[in-house]
């Protein structure tokens, strides 16, 4: 039996961590794109991005104010058992591990009165075989969710028409997601479908290509298009508007080609995590 | 290299893709803080802040830890105050400091009112703390992270975007 008190606990020290620290293999990516712009404007911001990384890292603050809305991805064994609420735990688990970060979460879209706590997340839940729990957390800043969109294309527009749906959701983006981005890109299924695949494109490793072969090689097409655009770092131009691209796919039905497109700014800010059963 | 600028700088002497250092006063604001300032006026009401000459900084900072005066305050992206910005302009802001692209009834007040735009990188929240040395809420704080805050900062990294004859180099 999971014990809801530890979850709640391991959470929020996971989070708290998390916000303070930007994926080590974006750094990796900003570091090589710093070595490679040729834009000069650009390569300013781009140290300026690594010189912030650096100064976050040594003092232990947040590299960006906007510590967002936080997403959670559940995987629960369908045999797992908890001794309460799962979900009351994971939302106490993000009230600690935005006890110090920023307070972003208003209660309803049109009265706007902040909850004072970052609560609640947005969750998704996935059930799986076997007694495991696991959660992938995603730190989500307004400026690149912002950006993100949905295109229900037809079937004949096929590989170029998404190519060119996410060229131009980026395009009509600009400079305010915070480029260099990451692109997560989920494609079939249903609207909403094609939604989630978007973020869960985003909880692979950075820069690692999808297993699939065809979905390896439209996101190398994808990426190679996008940095065609000329928005460059900050929309100052130059070669590095997108640091990597990741695809995920799903069945989808005869008539419909879904395509929805998240924009993940450089400061990506995310945790797995791996619960431990009896662990109290 | 950088040109050094306070509050009391001769903007008209800045060009688009300027690299600069600011060193001087600006109002945090975003959303809900714009939104106010525009009620108060079509309020006939006065702005809780000086709209002659101000700068305003969109930014919504992380809160300060125990000793500190500010915590993380990187740019939030400027287009969302698009709305609001204009009139403002009319009022007497002369900088405004974000992320992003803006609008073009923004880029045309701010030609009108030989105003410029700046920005900051976008994410760069801890490199912008420490160039802040001062911080002071002046509104709203029902706000929280939103209050109009008064921050003092020292070399402020930023590059012209707009600048006062509404030349803009974002793509």
């Amino acid at each position: 039996m999971y014990k809801c008190e530890y979850i709640a606990r391991t959470l929020s020290s996971a989070i708290d961590g998390a916000l303070k620290k930007i994926d080590p293999d974006v750094i990796a990516l900003l570091c090589a794109a710093e070595k490679e712009e040729r834009n000069p404007r650009a390569k300013w911001a781009l140290g300026q991005i690594l010189e912030n990384a650096r100064i976050a890292e040594s003092g232990d603050c947040y590299p960006c104010q906007d510590t967002g809305i936080a997403m959670l991805f559940v995987r629960a064994g369908a045999d797992a058992t908890f001794d309460g609420d799962l979900g009351k735990a994971l939302a106490e688990g993000v009230r600690g591990g935005y006890r110090e970060a920023r307070k972003s979460i208003v209660t309803h879209p049109l009265r706007r009165v902040n909850t004072g706590d970052n609560a609640p997340p947005v969750i998704w839940y996935d059930i799986v075989p076997g007694s495991g729990l696991d959660v992938y957390f995603l730190a989500k800043g307004a400026g690149s969710e912002n950006m993100g969109g949905v295109r229900m294309l037809t079937p004949s527009k096929g590989r170029e028409g998404i190519i060119t749906a996410v060229t131009d959701i980026m395009r009509a983006a600009g400079a305010n997601p915070c480029p260099p981005v990451l692109l997560g890109v989920g494609i079939g299924g249903t609207m909403d479908k094609a939604c989630v695949l978007s973020k869960q494109a985003l909880l692979r490793r950075a820069g690692e290509p999808s297993s699939d072969p065809d979905n390896a090689a439209l996101e190398r097409d994808i990426l190679a298009s996008v940095n065609a655009t000329d928005i460059g770092v900050q929309g100052l131009g130059g070669a590095h508007t997108a640091l990597a691209c990741a695809v995920e796919t799903y069945p989808t039905h005869i008539g419909m080609l879904p395509v929805a497109v998240t924009i993940q700014c450089h400061s990506a800010r995310h945790a797995h995590i791996v619960f431990e059963d009896e662990r109290g | 290299m950088a040109t050094e600028i306070t509050n009391d700088s001769d903007l008209t002497l800045l060009k688009a893709g300027d690299e600069i250092l600011f060193s001087g006063a600006a109002y945090t604001a975003r959303d809900a803080a714009h939104k106010r300032f525009i009620e108060a006026a079509d309020a006939g009401l006065p702005l809780p802040v000086d709209m002659r000459n101000a700068a305003i900084y969109y930014a919504g900072p992380t809160p300060a830890r125990a000793g500190e005066i500010i915590g993380s305050c990187g740019p939030t992206t400027s287009a969302r105050m698009d709305d609001y910005t204009p009139r403002l302009l009319d009022m007497g802001l002369k900088i405004m400091i974000g992320k992003g692209k803006r609008s073009d009834a923004v880029t045309e007040a701010i030609r009108r009112n030989k105003a410029v735009y700046l920005i900051a990188v976008g994410g760069a929240a801890a490199l912008i703390k420490s160039r802040i040395v001062a911080c002071e809420e002046v509104a709203y704080p029902d706000l929280g992270c939103e209050a109009v805050r008064r921050l003092v900062f020292d070399k402020l990294p930023l590059l012209v975007a707009i600048d006062t004859r509404g030349a803009c180099i974002l793509r």
